[in-house]
Formats: structure tokens, sequence, C-alpha cells
């Protein structure tokens, strides 16, 4: 099977448009699935490489519009760390929480994107930012909101050989954060996960849900409450607010029984994590 | 002979890197480097690669198996089913009841039904695919009672229950002052060792026989059941082990052994296998998963007077050592502690779930928690301390277990409790770092974290038991003043071949000691199982040593024309009376001194209907104490430290035990609080490093240890085994610590009944919970 290694974004364009390529960025979920044998990679496939492409692995942040663009292959380790920490503390937290120092260096957020797994721990935080993703195909270039790139449970609108170039939100000095259940305190696939984000500029509150459905959820109604129950002026909302944006985010989720916990309880960490994060996010803690 | 002139200048002094000193392991820094050869690292040339290919169904008719397709691929070079098993198709560490290959049906998910050889890994994989196996699939016995209660038809010729075993002792009508009851489930553990199954089989010159490189526990019991199999003598199996990355009773049974062995006669050319992590998950027999159902009778002080028991252990589809696991737990239900009145009941049953069978502490984790959490419920119903009400019913020496056997070893049980509790409780954390708190990187934590205080004891059994002589084998040489030890004694990362290295210095005065390859070439060292390696094969070096000892001195005192029974060797030295005559390897140069030893232990028996004989070797205890903080809103928690006080005679080399404290602290930590295999249907959901967690670095507290040294007169060098009853009584204690949190959070009144614990075991459960909005 050949491999290619394209060098700038023009290359890429041109091996990912001219063959029936696999995209391989930091592999930690594509070999995974190789080795579990769930993907094959036939010999008529070609591996496109997206590490040796620069424009993937820049970012930018344009302090009037308050735009964040992060290329797709930047990794979680780089999240974690300045200047995303400061930038995008949510993305930094959900970072954090990915795999092992190890996974984490490979790990790029492009690639959780595309995995589209309801775990996937960039996902909440991405869609609580109301993110875009800029992407590159035979068809040419298209930004579309990722709550409409996830159309299912592993499943994109990308069409095959279609890249990510870059994922691009916009951040305030409002507040967000990330909070994720798992049954192991690190390297743990997500049981709930709940990303909040207080934009201050637009006065919008948005609350997303991670593996509690086929894919991850903003809870919508919850945050149209929020939206309008919270005081943006004097930053604050009651104890009564909180108390039912939980409730409203718990009954938004739509969690099943498997073998990593039980939907009752992942309502329920759901109901207690909103809560908590929006405790923080009042006091900017 | 004039020897005193000089003997003033001659000190005799322990010599160096001899038993009692911390001495670092051949294999340590090779481990730590990558280095280390496992046996999955083994090549030959001209090998080929097989996989085994396996049943989808928890239990089903096999109506045909056609292996043409996989047989036509390019690169295959034998497809292999129970046809072609020339030996017989059984295999079993106690009965021959799992076939090498399915025949007819298949009890579980991963039960091989075929093999297949090619020139490399990815065609082999391509053709176990082109396998085509037709089923007629059948309902599953998957309730361990319809197992007990004969309502459902026999799902092997065998029968659907392994094993019942009752014990009566003493008055069986005795009602106690003080009741308490409870039922307890213990999950499915994996052995979760990091060097996954792999062989290398190379035929004989001639094909009729075989050489095996393998990790593995038994090579001696392994070369008799793959002998049977092939239909060979046992002489044309050689079995040498290979790199051991962990067994904790995982390597025990058979998993590839007869499939690359079989694979290798059959082709002419070495053949090579190994597992994925997924595919050792269904290849290796794991802990039995247990509900035990317990009442205890006390005196209104706490006196412990009666137990009663109910145990059902579910072996899954085949029955390995399942019936000496519940020889263990019925026979440890008392746990440390006096009591004179006993019914227990205990059955091992077969079930279409994973065969189950040995996992450090074998049979006694799952009594332990159940009887743990019954001295807790004790000491409550008592209004006692639970320290205090298992001080006042610690076993000593000379007490009797309700099968009626008289505890004749060291049995410092309080001491173990008074040193446990002893030991300094942890600093308060200075740092506010996220991974101290419970849910650690997920940032889960807010100020209601609780922290709670728990323990627990445990006895232990070591050796095997119930009449069976596992007796081991050592050969020491002395040639130019070079010691060179023989035994087949697997070396599978306990540190076996250190405390040997260690024991030959000190019996024989000589410095450089090796040891030859761990093969078939000398006799049987037993299992690396039960505790008992160090007791056993340990007994055995101290015996071949001490044969050369004797041959040594012989030569010396006609040498020196001395007095035979003054001589001996002290240090370095060979003395007479007690003086300094020469130095041990001045001695022996120019000299060949060989002896072979055979170690027994006493003689067990085996029980008898009521329960009753003595039917174990030896006894070791230990207790543990932790410390947990619990978020209980969510039922996060994260262990903060273990402390433990064990009972180990003597620490022959002190590091090595507390890397097997440290070690099985894990082990029981993962079962409390994360460690098990969920079936559904039969089938295994969680097959994988990914969803079956075991404790990373963010999840291990520090384990502050006491080491408890009394040697036992009965031991070897008065060592005890250290390796199974660290990972024991850690699991109640860590359950006990989520109690005490939750009780000082207002939460809750009964007790946790199961492990491992689940968050929504303590966030959605228990009387007065509030586990609405977390805080
Ligand atoms: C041990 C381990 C632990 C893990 N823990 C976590 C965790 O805690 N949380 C979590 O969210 N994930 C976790 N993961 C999953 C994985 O690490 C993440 O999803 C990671 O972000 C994937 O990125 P990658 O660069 O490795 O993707 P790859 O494996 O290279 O690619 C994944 C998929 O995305 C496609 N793809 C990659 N880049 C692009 C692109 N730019 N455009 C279009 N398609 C693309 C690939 O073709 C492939 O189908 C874990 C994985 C492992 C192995």
């Amino acid at each position: 099977m050949p491999v290619l290694i394209p060098e700038n974004l023009a290359e890429l364009r041109e091996a990912a448009c001219s063959h029936d390529p696999v995209l391989l960025a930091g592999g930690t979920d594509l070999m995974v699935a190789l080795n579990h044998r769930s993907q094959r990679i036939e010999s008529d496939l070609t591996v496109v490489s997206l590490a040796q492409v620069p424009e993937l692995r820049s970012w930018s942040h344009d302090p009037t519009s308050g735009e964040l663009t992060i290329g797709s292959g930047i990794t979680w380790s780089q999240l974690e760390r300045a200047p995303f920490d400061a930038l995008a503390p949510a993305l930094a937290q959900a970072a954090r929480t990915v795999g092992s120092p190890q996974i984490r260096n490979a790990g790029t957020i492009g690639g959780n994107i595309a995995t589209a797994s309801p775990a996937g721990d960039g996902l909440p935080v991405l869609l609580a930012l109301d993110a875009t993703v800029d992407s590159v195909g035979s068809d040419g270039e298209r930004s579309t909101p990722l709550s409409e790139l996830l159309t299912g449970t592993k499943r994109t609108s990308l069409a095959p050989g279609e890249v990510i170039v870059a994922v691009r939100f916009k951040v305030d000095d409002g507040w967000q954060g990330y909070a994720k259940i798992g049954v192991r305190n690190a390297m743990v696939i997500s049981v709930a996960g709940v990303a909040l984000v207080l934009d201050g500029t637009a006065r919008r509150a948005r609350i997303a849900l991670g593996s509690v459905g086929p894919t991850v959820l903003l809870a919508g109604e919850a945050s149209a409450f929020l939206t309008s129950e919270f005081d943006w002026d004097a930053w604050t909302c009651s104890e009564a607010t909180i108390a039912t944006v939980a409730e409203m985010a718990a009954e938004e989720s739509r969690p099943i029984d498997d073998h990593r916990s039980t939907a009752e309880y992942r309502r329920h960490g759901v109901r207690v994590l909103t809560s908590r994060l929006l405790k923080r996010g009042r006091e900017r803690r | 002979m004039t020897t005193t002139s000089t003997s003033e200048r001659r000190e005799v002094t322990a010599i160096a890197g001899g038993v009692g000193e911390p001495v670092l392991r051949p294999d340590g820094g090779a481990k730590v480097d990558g280095s280390f050869e496992f046996s999955s690292d083994r090549s030959v040339d001209g090998e080929l690669w097989a996989v085994t290919v396996r049943s989808p169904h928890p239990r089903a008719r096999i109506l045909n198996v056609d292996v043409s397709a996989a047989v036509a691929l390019p690169g295959v070079a034998a497809v292999i089913t129970a046809d072609d098993v020339p030996g017989v198709n059984g295999f079993g560490l106690i009965a021959s009841d799992q076939p090498v290959f399915a025949v007819d049906e298949v009890r579980f998910v991963g039960e091989p039904v075929a093999a297949v050889a090619a020139t490399d890994a990815e065609t082999c994989a391509r053709a176990a695919e082109l396998v085509v196996v037709t089923y007629e699939v059948l309902e599953p016995l998957l309730d361990a009672e319809r197992a007990i209660d004969g309502t459902f038809e026999p799902i092997h010729p065998d029968g659907n229950l392994i094993r019942h075993q009752r014990i009566v002792r003493g008055d069986s009508d005795f009602v106690g002052e003080v009741i308490v009851e409870g039922t307890y489930e213990i999950g499915m553990q994996d052995q979760a060792f990091l060097g996954l199954e792999a062989a290398v089989a190379v035929p004989d010159a001639d094909g009729a026989g075989v050489e095996l490189l393998v990790a593995t526990q038994w090579l001696h019991e392994d070369r008799r059941q793959i002998a049977t199999c092939l239909g060979v003598d046992e002489e044309r199996v050689k079995l040498t082990l290979g790199g051991v990355g962990g067994a904790f009773g995982g390597r025990e049974d058979i998993s590839l052994q007869v499939h690359v062995s079989l694979l290798a006669l059959v082709t002419g050319r070495p053949v090579r296998a190994a597992y994925s992590r997924s595919e050792s998950f269904i290849g290796h027999v794991h802990r039995h998963p247990a509900a035990i159902w317990m009442r205890h009778h006390a005196d209104r002080d706490g006196t412990l007077r009666k137990v009663e028991a109910r145990f059902v252990l579910d072996g899954g589809a085949y029955a390995s050592t399942s019936s000496a696991v519940l020889i263990n737990a019925v026979t440890h239900a008392q746990g440390p502690y006096r009591c004179e009145n006993a019914v227990v009941d205990g059955y091992a049953v077969r079930t279409n779930h994973l065969p189950c069978g040995a996992m450090r502490g074998f049979g006694v984790v799952q009594a332990c928690f159940a009887h743990e959490r019954q001295m807790d419920r004790l000491a409550a119903a008592c209004d006692m301390d639970p320290v205090d009400l298992r001080l006042l019913n610690a076993m000593e020496t000379g007490d009797h277990l309700i099968t009626g056997q008289r505890v004749e070893n060291v049995a410092p049980v309080a001491r173990c409790i008074r040193e446990t509790m002893a030991l300094p409780l942890p600093e308060p954390e200075t740092e506010d770092h996220v991974l101290s708190l419970p849910g650690g990187a997920g940032l889960t934590a807010d100020g209601s974290v609780v922290r709670g205080v728990g323990m627990a004891v445990s006895i232990k059994n070591l050796m095997y038991s119930e009449g069976f002589d596992d007796y081991s084998t050592a050969r020491c040489v002395v040639r130019d003043g070079r010691v060179a030890l023989k035994f087949a004694t697997a070396e599978v990362g306990q540190g076996f071949v250190t405390i040997a290295m260690q024991i030959a210095r000190t019996e024989l005065g000589l410095a450089d000691v090796d040891f030859e390859s761990i093969d078939t070439a000398v006799g049987s060292a037993g299992s690396t199982s039960a505790s008992r390696q160090t007791w056993m094969s340990g007994g055995a070096v101290v015996e071949a040593c001490r044969g050369v000892v004797g041959q040594i001195l012989d030569q010396v005192a006609t040498d020196r024309e001395l007095d035979r029974d003054g001589l001996r060797i002290e240090g370095e030295w060979v003395t007479a009376d007690g003086v300094p005559v020469v130095m041990v390897a001045e001695a022996v140069a120019g000299h060949l001194f060989e002896f072979t030893a055979e170690y027994h232990h006493p003689e067990t028996t085996e029980l008898d209907e009521y329960g009753q004989g003595d039917c174990h070797t030896a006894f070791a205890f230990t207790a543990h104490r932790a410390v947990v903080d619990v978020d209980p809103d969510l039922g996060l928690l994260r262990v903060v430290q273990i402390a433990t006080a064990q009972d180990v005679g003597r620490a022959l080399n002190p590091l090595s035990v507390v890397g097997q404290i440290e070690g099985g602290v894990a082990q029981g930590l993962g079962l409390a609080v994360m460690e098990e295999i969920i079936q559904t249907n039969g089938v295994i959901r969680n097959a994988s490093f990914t969803d079956y967690l075991i404790p990373t670095i963010a999840d291990m507290p520090p384990v502050v240890i006491s080491l408890v040294e009394e040697p036992d007169p009965r031991a070897p060098l008065g060592a005890k085994g250290v390796g199974e009853p660290p990972c024991i009584s850690v699991t109640p204690a860590i359950v006990a610590a989520v109690d005490d949190a939750l009780r000082k959070a207002g939460r809750r009144v009964s007790p946790l009944t199961r492990v491992p614990i689940r968050p929504q075991d303590i966030a959605l459960a228990g009387e007065g919970s509030t586990a609405t909005v977390g805080s």
C-alpha cells in the first residue's frame, strides 16, 4: 500500500483528491481500528500522512474579532499549554483528560473531530463554543458548523478524502469549562462529559454533553434557559437557576446502558457536572 | 595443623549479596530499558506464524467446519481442527475436560475451533477469517444458580456442578447473641499481566517431538498436558521458559502451547504465536466471580462464635482449577479469627461464561471480602471499634480452622493489626493538584470530598492443598569456584532467581553464582503459584546447596585431617569449631561438587464430607489500612494511602518483598475500584485495556509497609511466601474506607457489598442518599 507524505496544503489537496486516500494524522484512532481489524486498508488504498503539512500545524488568534483558528494537526499536548490554556481553557482542560502523555503527543484535534466519537473529549467543548470546521476536498473548500459536520455515531459529513484544515471559534473573557467523569483518575474514556461556555460578549450560554447520546449533544433548552436567566451584568445566577439548568441538561441527555456505565448514572453525572461547572463559571473559578 | 596463628586476622562476616540483603534482580535493568527478551520477542529462522480461530458464541453446536478456503490462501501452511489432534483432545490442570479444539459443541466465546499456520501474521488473520464454521446456536447457561439446582441440561459431559463442599464443625444449631448477615458479590478480575501469551515450537530433527519456548508458570505440568494431547512420550516434549512478563495464575493453564506444538509437528517447521491483548482476555482463565452469603454469630462482647456461609463460584465453561479454588474459599471463610462453630456450603459451577481458574489469592480473595465486610457489620452491631473486634478474635498459633486443622505456623495476627494501625496516616496534601482529588484529570471534584479510613485482615494458605505433593527440585554444581544452580522454577517476574542466588551465596560462602536455563532438563519445581516458590524451590536450593556443603566439608576434613563434625561454612570461610581454617573459594579450587535435591512439604490430607481434614500446608497473615477520598455525589474516589503489616516470616530480600506488596496492593485496589470483565449474554464486552481498567500511576497511592519478621520454624530459612497475601485484605479495607467516608458524609447506613465499586453504587444508592444536585 502506497504512503504519500505531502509537504504543503497544495500537495495534500493533490494527493487527497487524486487517490482514494486514508488520511493519517496522529494515528491514535486509526491504528487502533486497524489492529482490531474494525478497519481495513486494502492494498489499493493510499495512505496520506498529514504530519508534514505546516498549514495544518499552525494556529492564529485575531484579538479584534476574538476568533481563534486551530490547525487540525495541533496535538493535545499543544492544546494543554500556552497560549491555548489562556485562550480556550475548556479545550485545554479537555486536552488534559485525553489518554496519556504519549497519546496527547501524537493525537490531534482534527483526528478527534473526524473520528466523531460521542466520547471524543474535544467535541463537547467545540460544540459549546459553536465551532466551525474548515475543510478541503475534491469539491473545493467549505466551512461547516461542527453541529452539522457530526451526523451520527462515528459519522461525519466529510467526503472521502476531504481534509479538515482547521477548526475555529470565538473566545472572549467570559468563562468556559469542561469536566469529564471516568472510572479511573487518568487515561480513561469518558462516561459523561459536560462543557459550559458563558460568552460575555454575545451574552449567551451554551452547554454541550459528551458520552450521553449517539453524538455529542448541545443541551439546547438548558442553554437557552441559562442564557435568559443568567445575570450577565452582575455575572451571577441563583441556586434555583443552577438546579433547573442542571435538571434540564440531564433531561436533554440521551444516555444508554453499556459496559462503561448505566444510563441512569450518566444522566445523574450530567446533572452534577452541569451544576458544578455553573458554580465555577458564576465565580469565574 | 596450625590455624591459630592467622585466625586473628580472619574475620567471619556475612557474605555480600547473601540472604537478607536487598539484592537487585538480574532482569531488572533490561526490563526497564526495554532490552529484556519476552517470549513474544523470540524469532526462529524459517518460522511460521500461527493464529487461533475462536467461537463467537457462548454455546452452539458445531455443524460443520470448512477450512478449504483458508487452506487455499497463498502463504497458508496448515489449518488444523479437532480431527488433527493425534493424542487426547482434552487438557486441564485437574480434570482433562477442555478440548484442544472444540468438537461438536462450543462452550464459551473465544473457545478455539481451529488454528492456522502461515508465513506471516497478516496472512494468518486473513486465513482465519476464511475458516467457515457453521453453528447451531444453543441457549447458554449463564445463571450459576441454575447449574446448582439442576434445572438446566448438562452443558458438558462432566455435568454442570464442578464441585460441592460442605464444612460442618462444632454446634451447627448454635445461635449467637448478636447475628449479622449479608450477601456479597465479587466481579470477574483479569490477571492483566503485561507480557502477552507467546510461544515458539520447533520440531525435533526426526519430526516426532517438539521443543517449546513458552512463557508459563509450570513447565513440567505443561509438558504432561502437551504430550498427552500430542500422543507422544513426555521425553519428546522439551520446554524452555521464555521471558515471562507477569503471570498471577493466568499462565497456569494451557493456552497456545498445544496449538503451536501441533502446528510445528504438522508443518515440520518452527511455529510462533503471540496473543494480542484482546485475544489474551479470552485466551486465559480469570478470577472466579462469586456470590457469597454469610451469617456471623457472636457474643455481645464481640467474641465470634459461629460462621455460616454459602459460596457460589462461577467457573465458566471448563473446570481448570475451580475445585481447588472452591476449597480455598470455603476453608478460609472464618478469616484469621478463632471460631469453633461453622456451617459452610460451597459450589463451583460450570456455565457458558469465560473459564475461571487461578488468580493471585485463589479463592481467598473472595472469602476475605465477605468475611471482612461481615466483621465490619459485626463491629457495628456490637458497637465496637472494628480494630478492637478483630484484635479480640485474632487467631494465634495453635488455634483451629473450621476444618479442624490446627494452625502450626507462626500466626502474628494481632501484631499485624497493631503494626498496621500504628503506621503514620498520610500528611495533609500541601499542593492543590487535580490528580490528588477523586475524578483526577477529569476535574470533576468540588468541595464535597470526604475522607474515610478502613481496615481488613487476611489469612492465606501457602503451597498446594488436599494431599497434593507439589515438590520442587534443584541442582547445585560447584566448579572452578563458581556456583551453577539449575531448576525448573518459572521466573515470572517474582524474583526467584535472585533469591536462589542469595541462598547459594549464604549457604556456600561463594560469591559467584549463575543460574542455568530454566527448562525441563531437571526435575519439576511445581508451579510458580500459591505463594510457594520461595518456600518450595527455595527449600530445594537450600538442600541442594547443603548437599554440596557436605561434600566440600568432607573434602576439607580429608585434605586437612580435621574433625568433620566441627566443620561448617560461615561467611566465606570454612570454620572448624568456629575458627576459620580456609576460605571456601580456596577449598573448592580444582574440585567439582554436585548435588540434586527434592524438597517436599509436610503431607496434607483431603477433606471429608464434613469438610474436616488437615488440607493446607501453611498460612500467612496480613493486615491493611486504607485511606480513601470520596466524592459522594459522583461516586468517584481516590485511594490516598495504604498501610500494611505483613507476616513474612523472614524477608530474604526486603526489596523483593516490598515489590510484591506494592504490586499486590495495586491488584487488590484494582479489584476494589475498577477491574472487572463484563460479559453480557456470555459475550465479553471489554476485552481491551481501553475498557478493562487497571490502576494507573494516578490511581496508585503510596504504600507504607511494616514487615513482621517472626521466622517460621517450619519454613526453610524461616521465610513465608509473600506473593499472594498483599492483594487480599486490601480490597475490603478500601471498601470499608469508602463506607466510612459515606457515613461521615451522612450518606449511607448499609455497607457496600460488591466489588468493584461502581460510581453508581455510591452516587445512586444508599439510605439517606441525597443524590440529586452536587454541592
Ligand atoms: C490509549 C488511547 C487513549 C485515548 N484516550 C482518549 C481520550 O481520553 N479522549 C479522547 O477524546 N480520545 C482518546 N483517544 C482517541 C484519540 O487519541 C483521539 O481521538 C485523537 O484526537 C485522534 O487523533 P489522531 O491524530 O491520532 O487521529 P488518527 O488516528 O490519525 O485519525 C483518526 C481518523 O480521523 C481521520 N483524520 C485524521 N485527521 C484528519 C483530518 N485532518 N481531516 C480529515 N480526517 C482526518 C483519519 O483518517 C481517521 O479516520 C485515545 C486513544 C488511545 C489509543
